[in-house]
């Protein structure tokens, strides 16, 4: 008898283990499923830095969460419905994030007295009554998946390595999702090495029998397809889609790419994506250290390519001095800060937004650089372009910000028309112009852009370099008035791209009690939360900023029309800063600065308090 | 054996002159500093080079010999303090066409830039890295540098006298893996330019220490291999298949003696010039080439001038290139709205 299903609008699930027990694979492979199967997905990669920490520590515990929803959703959810431990530590790290009479399923097989020790349980927590709260599932993963697999050729530890399928067989059934597309993906993974083909389809395959055919799970739930707008999607992950806009920009504009990098945690793996496509003449070098990564991004942009550099905030703090040359050479190159929680090496694998101030500032002299900021996994497509499309058309290096819980996050992206994308135009200077003599700081009227003469062009041979240069002519110069002239043009340069940006979008009330303005990967939580108090018909609004410098032409007349502004940051408040420095306004701060994302009911209880006190007044 | 660059000379290549390449500002280093001749021999070895002027670029770091580029009516481009091999890097792999020059000194390229320098050797692009020695940093007013000679010296930063061991560039070069690697003076206009042409037509990144004086800070230190009086008893040309010999009277010679290259008289009756080293420059091994670096941190023993290390290997932009071929063959030139539809996709209607 087939058992019954219960419709329910949404689901977050958290699957955790040792470092080495494959909970990225399995939560990939339940987001690629759900995503195919229509549902709104968001994910949450929570990896510890080390490679293999020591089995069983609550160090080593590697979570992967995912929430998945018939209505479209921006977070990968505050608490979960299902927490899958596959040994004590992932238990003891994760269990707060389990909703009360949530679903605990537990690899028992794991409980043995010396991992509890390891995960410094002192009591199993099994056994006594510190889960009253939930429904525990107690499941022998390892012995079900031994068993499953006995009549395969591998070795107890090559078993002992599928049981990650076993238990994504179960979340399977109990989301009623199929198992088809993770038979793909196993068969495309191991086609090279095709004995383990078998056995983790097996294990998979065993994992969801199990459910179904025990007592154990009486009910399975389904989520339906979230509404869509028409389109072709994919699932998406934030650095990937970074890797195809730097691509897309490259192609449309007709520059080829040269992106200099060195390794750092999280924006290896644009090095990674883009050193997969030499065929779309793509040239990644990883070089010798970051200041060398973003000299070649500035050497191919001085050869007039499009020079693009990425790494996080302790490569950023290295390639500043090059940053600023590139500035005050006037050339385009785009910089990607994958931000991490800092200071110093901070915490490599965790998430912060705390790299606003070193983009505005972190240089010496006058700097201005202008400061682009994707918002949510798919969104690095379009910023990334749009950093690039800044750069070429201004001759300016750009900053494109995005961060660690964007860069690995996952979600449905609808796939743009190469129509749709905004024009990149290079228009290489090919000679001297009327007056016979190149000026290669002759600007354009409108943008104050300079002129990009490639070498190899006869009759344009000129100097640049980072000392300051007269204006129009690019010669070395000491004059004080022309030095501060330059430095004001360069200034001005920047501030008119504020022209050449679309209106701010302002989500719920365009006027009322109070905005949330937010930026970068923050975006899910804060319209999130927009929604649910829009939802009331409370007056509050939502602005999340791609462009933080120059901030928009029209954000000073938003924020007048606002009781008040509240400004959520993982950081301890660094746009805030910059809001009531440049509009003069009394902004509050919401700052969270934990390596951890904003939970929803987090913001709801400051904007509760912040709407008590104006009742109050 | 030398290779000529056939692919890089245009059909109707203008005839240029020195004054081409003379840009219209005025040059700036102190009177009698070692720059101006090595300007001037680079003035005037480029137009015999058979490329247009416009395909030349010169790229520099930070320091008295960073200015360089300003001089030259080509294109350059004044970097940053030791990050001019990273710039060069970028220049040259965007646009293997170009031909490329890195200006450097002895602060720049060893101590600020030592990381850089010794990766550019290592990755071996076609770009020419000419370093100008003067043992002394001079823009900064008379510092230690890192090829200064340890307690021999005051500088204004060490009054006390220096600590450090210097850095021998041709040996640090030749550990890196430079193709190319030699040594000139630069008042020695008859020797710089015939290290220029070679550097410029070795395909490979082509180092040329340059033995350079800096008048004001450090004069004089390279005085015996410099000055006509002394230097043919404190230099020894190295030339492909000859015998090392040097002196006035071409009367001393250099011969090895265990792991140990020492001077013997060749009118002592005892030696010949069959007991001789005989130079190897094109040996894929490095031994001999260290052999002869290691000689000038050797009290009393001439300095080596020429090249001590000429090698084919294959080139970064080259190996990139042919990368990108490959793909392009195996995969199909890169079609972007393909790219975009990668992987699993949905459609919503």
């Amino acid at each position: 008898m087939r058992k019954p299903v219960e419709q329910i609008e949404a689901a977050t699930i958290l699957f955790a283990g040792d470092s080495g027990d494959g909970s990225q694979t399995i939560g990939t492979q339940m987001t690629e499923t759900t995503a195919l199967i229509g549902n709104d997905v968001a994910t949450l990669p929570d990896y510890p830095a080390e490679i293999r920490a020591p089995a069983g520590s609550t160090a080593g515990v590697s979570g992967f969460q995912l929430h998945f929803s018939s209505e479209q959703i921006h977070t990968p959810g505050d608490l979960c419905d299902v927490l899958v431990a596959m040994n004590p530590a992932a238990l003891k790290v994760h269990l707060h994030k389990l909703k009360p009479n949530g679903i605990l399923i537990v690899n028992t097989d794991n409980f043995a007295r010396r991992n509890l020790r390891l995960a410094g349980y002192e009591e199993d927590p099994l056994e006594s009554d510190a889960l009253t709260k939930y429904q525990v599932f107690g499941v022998e993963l390892t012995r079900l998946t031994r068993k499953a697999l006995e009549t395969t050729d591998l070795t107890t530890s090559e078993i002992d390595r599928c049981k990650n399928f076993f238990a994504l067989g179960m979340i399977l059934w109990l989301y009623n999702r199929p198992m088809e597309y993770t038979m793909k993906w196993i068969k495309a993974k191991y086609a090279k090495r095709p004995q383990y083909i078998e056995p983790n389809i097996l294990a998979l395959r065993a994992g969801n029998t199990y459910c179904d055919m025990t007592e154990q799970f009486a009910v399975s739930y389904d989520v339906k397809p979230a509404p869509f707008e028409p389109g072709t999607y994919r699932n998406i992950e934030g650095n990937m889609a970074t890797v195809l806009g730097l691509i897309a920009a490259s192609h449309q504009s007709g520059l080829p790419l040269v992106y200099g990098s060195y390794p750092i945690t999280p924006a290896s793996d644009i090095l990674h994506g883009l050193a997969k496509y030499r065929n779309f003449g793509v040239i990644t070098m990883q070089m010798e250290d970051e200041i060398a990564a973003v000299g070649v991004a500035i050497g191919a942009a001085f050869s007039g390519a499009l020079g693009v550099t990425g790494s996080s905030g302790p490569g950023l703090a290295l390639k500043a001095e090059a940053i600023n040359l590139a500035m005050i050479a006037e050339l385009p190159i785009v910089v990607c800060n994958i931000q991490r929680a800092g200071p110093s090496t901070g915490m490599p694998t965790k998430t912060e937004q705390s790299d606003l101030l070193q983009m505005f500032y972190g240089r010496n002299g006058e700097s201005p650089i202008p400061i682009v900021a994707s918002s949510r996994p798919f969104d690095c497509f379009e910023a990334v372009y749009e950093a690039c499309r800044i750069a070429v058309k201004y001759r300016t290096p750009v900053i494109f910000l995005s961060d660690l819980y964007i860069a690995m996050g996952a979600e449905p992206w609808k796939i743009p028309e190469l129509s749709e994308l905004p024009e990149i135009k290079p228009n290489f200077t090919t000679s001297a112009g009327p007056s016979d003599e190149f000026e290669p700081y002759l600007r354009d009227p409108e943008t104050l852009a300079r002129p990009w003469a490639k070498p190899g062009t006869p009759g344009l041979e000129h100097r640049i370099g980072g000392l300051e240069k007269s204006d129009v002519t690019g010669h070395v110069s000491y004059d004080p008035e022309n030095h501060e002239k330059m430095v004001e043009i360069r200034a001005e340069k920047v501030a008119r791209i504020a022209n050449d940006i679309p209106p701010t979008e302002v989500f719920g009330a365009q006027a009322g009690e109070i905005l949330l303005l937010g930026w970068g990967g923050t975006f899910g939580a804060l319209r999130t939360t927009a929604e649910n108090y829009v939802a009331e018909g409370l007056p509050i609004g939502h602005v999340h900023l791609r462009h933080l410098n120059p901030f928009p032409n029209d954000l000073g007349d938003i924020l007048k029309r606002f009781k008040k502004i509240l400004i959520p940051e993982l950081n301890s408040g660094q746009l805030l800063q910059l809001i009531r420095a440049t509009y003069l306004i009394d902004a509050i701060g919401f700052n969270k600065v934990q390596g951890q994302p904003f939970h929803v009911f987090e913001l709801h209880a400051k904007i509760d308090e912040i709407l008590k006190k104006i009742e109050h007044l | 054996m030398k290779r000529k660059r056939t692919s890089r000379i245009p059909v109707s290549a203008p005839t240029l002159t020195r004054n081409d390449f003379k840009s219209d500002q005025d040059v700036r280093w102190c009177p009698s500093c070692g720059d101006y001749s090595i300007l001037a021999q680079t003035q005037r070895t480029l137009p015999e080079l058979g490329i247009p002027k416009e395909n030349i670029v010169f790229i520099s770091g930070i320091g008295c010999s960073s200015r360089f580029p300003y001089y030259m009516n080509t294109y350059g481009f004044h970097t940053i303090h030791g990050r001019a091999p990273t710039i060069a890097s970028g220049v040259k792999m965007a646009n293997p066409d170009l031909s490329v020059w890195v200006i450097t000194g002895d602060g720049d390229a060893l101590s600020i830039g030592g990381n850089h320098f010794i990766h550019l050797m290592r990755r071996n692009f076609d770009i020419n890295v000419l370093l100008f020695n003067n043992r002394i940093y001079g823009l900064t007013k008379g510092q230690y540098s890192p090829t200064s000679e340890r307690g021999q010296k005051m500088y204004q930063s060490t009054p006390l006298r220096s600590l450090d061991t210097p850095f021998n560039p041709i040996s640090l070069a030749l550990a890196s893996g430079a193709t190319f690697v030699a040594r000139s003076v630069d008042i020695h206009s008859d020797h710089l330019r015939p290290m220029l042409k070679a550097a410029f037509e070795h395909k490979g990144t082509s180092f040329i220490e340059i033995y350079q004086n800096c008048h004001i800070f450090n004069d004089d230190t390279f005085e015996l291999q410099r000055e006509k009086e002394y230097k043919t008893d404190h230099t020894v040309l190295l030339e492909h298949g000859e015998p090392l010999v040097f002196g006035a009277e071409h009367d001393k010679g250099i011969r090895l003696n265990g792991f140990q290259p020492e001077v013997v008289d060749l009118t002592d009756g005892e030696h010949t010039v069959y007991d001789l080293i005989v130079h190897d420059q094109h040996a894929e091994d490095t031994t001999l080439a260290n052999f002869l670096a290691g000689m000038s941190d050797t009290p009393d023993m001439p300095h080596p001038m020429g090249i001590f290390r000429s090698v084919q290997h294959p080139c970064y932009e080259n190996l990139m290139t042919n990368q990108i071929r490959t793909a392009t063959e195996q995969m199909g030139e890169g079609d972007l709205d393909a790219l975009l539809h990668d992987g699993e996709t949905w459609t919503v209607s």
